[in-house]
């Protein structure tokens, strides 16, 4: 009797590859390498028109670079917290997944916070969407980035819940992987912005 | 999901019904899905061509207004780029390359079905603009100023950067798909070299989609932020620079062009060898070519600009840019030309429209080359000289496509199509084509401007554009047939061997049409023609489609979710259209749970 | 690229243990980085070094850049793959912005010449 089926995968079944590496890593990778192109026009776009804004408030007057460089270094600390979450996660350590996963979320939330302080701290200065053109390029490309860091947290809590329930096992190490990757892009991206905005004036 | 039957693979173990479709992750439906609706939008384009054209059969016509004119000219580039061109390339990529590999399905199947509903809902989002009398009407290039709302009050412009960004979401996830499937997903033997030139082409198109989409993208949200919430991008009494944008878009829009014509070059180099006996000639030139285009395309945007005052500078480095390019296109023209010297050439109409497009192809390359010399570019740039170029190209683009449904229909449908209607369905689409856009390098060199709802009589340029005008109509008889063609053939077409035209790549080695698991056994490849080589002996198609006793294959399983989250970003994207920050974020939600349950979802 | 290499995603980690940073040289990282952005905001206030401030910043942030590709997100460790297909996009956004800069703010300094 012929008994030969076809048979739904559960996704995420990892048949050989052709090159031998994972496929859900080289497509984030790739997802990656789009995204650098994403940041990089609204960067560019941020750089085109420095100094051309016809009326303040102006970058040197309102940037708070102590504070902002406290808030760099805990985006950073994040990413240290990040990839010892996935150590943990590769050596089978539920408690430490769980430390180092919520430490994570908890420090990019602080620079949600920060975040959050400087954009109503600047909208009492009088610098909003519509002021000028650093008003405008700024905080649409700060903006952005802060809604990929939303985007994170939101993922990494999710994880952190899985991880709660026991659903977060080695096994499971490529989705702390792949969530790191994305974590440390936006910390990359953030290094970019507090040099070329902050920083250069 | 049901038991394959040992002697008939394929029509028993497939699912049925309209909810199979809607929750399909298979790329041979979600190929067939994007075929039918690129098409279906393909006749709309053509509606709105041929409007276009009955206003300009005659000087000082009034069949039109210059509203309903501004509209139906963007909407007609606007479709035919986004809505046509590119998904009937994304619908090849879809059913061909993952057989061509020798893959069971694409990297990511949901994925790929998500990026097929978020393209039909783009497109139905934008062209719903019709239903409110707002159709979008500042040209496909939606050029600020006059882009913004100052200009622009109505809802049109909105329409159209929201529906170019939901289409852009659905054109980034399916390059990254194609990207991975086509590096990673190859069988055994498989090398990067050794895989057919469409699949190479798609690969290079796919780099270019996931660099080239995120910038308009960026610039489409720069344009809406200026229009709903008071930015400055590119107003000028804030110090913004209209100018901007047109850097922003042709950045996306040079690639762009390229994403558009290199699947046809691939469909190209595919069929001219089958239909010459022979393996095409400098296969690494081509794909060299093919690769060397990718990366230079990104060099020449502003080549669309050189009326902007960018300075000689600028203009001469656009300018020396775009003339290189034309070398390794050219080159592939040779190739092709050098593939049918001393083949055994059978001019079935899937050859005819690759050979017709080859020739098409050179005079719109030619006229690229015209363009690319600045100085003349000034006389010629929005002018219809600029028109005739670029709807040779895009004429030969789609010669490729119809090449390439007469080529693979066979293979998808299990039928083929009729020779004889088809060559009756060239003789008008390539006449046609030609009396339709010939003409334009004249008219267009004296004097007529494009983008214009009409034309003094003065010009003395009533006959060529009426000439022009039935062309147009004569083209549109060539698609309809083809379309009939389709249609009749699919019902009552002579059923298809596996390998009707006794070509050369693994396509070709399974079934008419190839069952749901697409190979039971993944072949070993030792060539670029698997097929014509001393191992195709083996890859006789029961060996390859016959499961045998107990054989188990796992596919991924259907899924409503892509459909659910296309929904929320195509919500997300419209909501901007209240202007208010927070409704957008009612379809970030339906987006957010779209996402999670899918990341979730087991295997039943 | 030859298919010979076949591994499941599943044992890959073991591929990859004998060149695997441990948590101490995941901590030093975050020492240099931590060490880098201080000198970063340092520069930022010595008037003395303004002159030079921007190559300063920009090579200072692209060893940050660097550090965190290269040891947190592995790069230096995995396949030269996953390299190319960040890398490639990465040089295109740095001509994005190199060439809106020359078109925005160069080119019109030659206006006249």
């Amino acid at each position: 009797m012929n008994h030969a089926a076809v048979v739904p995968a559960s996704h995420g079944e990892h048949p050989e590859t052709a090159t031998g590496l994972n496929t859900w890593k080289l497509g984030f990778w790739v997802l990656l390498g789009s995204e650098t192109l994403f940041f990089g026009s609204l960067i560019a776009t941020y750089l085109t028109y420095k100094g051309e804004s016809v009326v303040g408030p102006y970058p040197h007057e309102i940037l708070n670079i102590p504070l902002t460089s406290i808030s760099t270094f805990v985006l950073l600390m994040s990413s240290l917290m990040m990839v010892l979450a996935l150590a943990a996660v590769q050596r089978g350590d539920r408690k430490g997944t769980l430390v180092w996963l919520m430490a994570t979320a908890l420090l990019g939330s602080l620079f949600l916070g920060f975040q959050s302080y400087e954009f109503t701290h600047f909208y009492h200065a009088g610098l909003t969407l519509e002021t000028n053109l650093f008003g405008s390029t700024f905080f649409v490309l700060t903006g952005f980035h802060g809604a990929h860091v939303t985007v994170g947290v939101i993922w990494l809590l999710v994880l952190w819940a899985m991880a709660l329930r026991g659903r977060l096992t080695q096994a499971d190490a490529l989705k702390v992987e792949i969530a790191g990757l994305y974590w440390h892009f936006v910390d990359i991206v953030w290094i970019v912005i507090f040099t070329l905005i902050y920083l250069i004036q | 999901m049901a038991t394959a039957e040992a002697t008939v693979p394929a029509a028993a173990a497939e699912p049925r019904g309209l909810w199979s479709w809607l929750t399909t992750v298979d790329h041979k439906r979600i190929g067939i899905l994007y075929g039918v609706t690129a098409l279906a939008f393909f006749i709309i384009g053509g509606i709105e061509a041929l409007l276009i054209r009955i206003q300009l059969a005659r000087p000082e016509n009034t069949f039109l207004d210059p509203d309903t004119y501004n509209q139906l000219f963007t909407m007609h580039g606007t479709t035919m780029i986004f809505l046509v061109a590119m998904p009937l390339a994304v619908a090849f990529f879809n059913y061909v390359v993952p057989l061509q590999i020798g893959a069971r399905d694409v990297a990511f199947p949901r994925l790929n079905a998500l990026s097929y509903w978020i393209f039909l809902l783009g497109g139905l989002v934008l062209n719903s603009s019709w239903l409110f009398g707002a159709a979008p009407d500042g040209g496909w290039f939606g050029y600020a100023p006059l882009s913004e709302r100052q200009y622009s009050p109505g809802l049109n412009m909105d329409f159209w950067a929201i529906g170019l960004q939901i289409l852009g979401i659905a054109s980034i996830l399916g390059g990254i798909n194609f990207i991975t499937t086509i590096i990673n997903l190859r069988a055994p033997g498989m090398r990067l070299m050794r895989m057919p030139l469409f699949t190479w082409m798609t690969l290079v198109t796919s780099f270019l989609l996931i660099t080239a989409m995120p910038v308009i993208a960026v610039a489409l949200f720069f344009l809406q932020f200026d229009r709903n919430y008071g930015t400055n991008f590119f107003v000028p009494s804030a110090g913004g620079d209209p100018i901007l944008w047109q850097h922003l878009f042709w950045m996306f829009g040079h690639p762009e062009v390229y994403i558009l014509v290199l699947p046809a070059f691939g469909i190209i180099s595919d069929v001219i060898p089958t239909f010459s006996r022979k393996p095409l000639f400098g296969y690494a030139i081509m794909v060299y070519s093919g690769i060397l285009i990718g990366f230079i395309g990104w060099g020449v945007w502003s080549h669309h600009m050189f009326a902007t005052g960018l300075g000689p500078i600028a203009d001469s480095f656009f300018s020396v840019a775009t003339m290189i390019i034309a070398i390794p296109t050219g080159v592939k023209i040779f190739n092709w030309l050098a593939t049918m010297w001393g083949g055994s050439l059978r001019f079935t109409t899937a050859m005819l429209y690759a050979v017709g497009m080859i020739a098409v192809f050179t005079i719109g390359g030619v006229s690229g080359v015209h363009h690319s010399v600045a100085p003349a570019d000034l006389q010629q740039t929005d002018t219809y000289y600029v028109v005739a170029h670029f709807h040779y190209v895009i004429l030969a683009i789609i010669l490729a496509f119809f090449a390439g449904i007469y080529y693979w229909f066979p293979k998808i449908t299990g039928r083929m199509m009729d020779e004889r209607l088809g060559k009756w369905s060239f003789a008008f689409t390539f006449v046609g084509g030609n009396v339709l856009f010939f003409p334009m390098h004249f008219i267009g060199l004296l004097g007529m401007p494009r983008r214009t709802w009409t034309y003094f009589s003065e010009l003395n340029l009533g006959g060529l554009n009426l000439l022009s005008t039935i062309g147009a109509f004569t083209m549109a008889f060539g698609v309809l047939l083809v379309l009939i063609n389709m249609v009749r053939s699919a019902r009552r077409g002579e059923p298809a061997p596996a390998n009707p035209w006794g070509a050369a790549t693994l396509e070709w080695a399974t079934s008419s049409p190839p069952p749901v698991y697409n190979f039971a056994r993944i072949p070993t490849i030792h060539s670029r023609e698997p097929l014509w080589d001393e191992h195709g002996g083996k890859l006789q198609t029961e060996d390859l489609v016959q499961l045998e006793p107990g054989q188990r294959i796992h596919l991924p399983s259907p899924s409503y979710w892509p459909l659910v989250t296309a929904i929320g970003v195509a919500a997300t994207f419209v909501l901007f259209m209240t202007q208010t920050w927070w409704a957008p974020l009612l379809g970030v939600a339906v987006t957010a749970i779209g996402v999670i349950n899918w990341a979730f979802e087991p295997a039943h | 690229m030859d298919s010979h290499v076949r591994a499941s995603a599943g044992h890959e980690l073991q591929h990859e243990a004998h060149a695997h940073p441990g948590p101490k040289t995941y901590v030093m990282v975050a020492l240099v980085l931590s060490i880098i952005t201080a000198l970063e905001v340092a520069v930022f206030y010595i008037p003395a070094l303004s002159p030079v401030l921007v190559p300063i910043l920009l090579i200072l942030s692209a060893g940050k850049f660097i550090l965190v590709v290269a040891f947190y997100m592995h790069l230096k460790f995995d396949s030269r793959l996953f390299s190319g297909v960040f890398v490639a996009p990465l040089v295109l956004a740095m001509l994005v912005v190199i060439s809106l800069i020359i078109l925005f703010k160069v080119l019109p300094l030659y206006r006249n010449v």
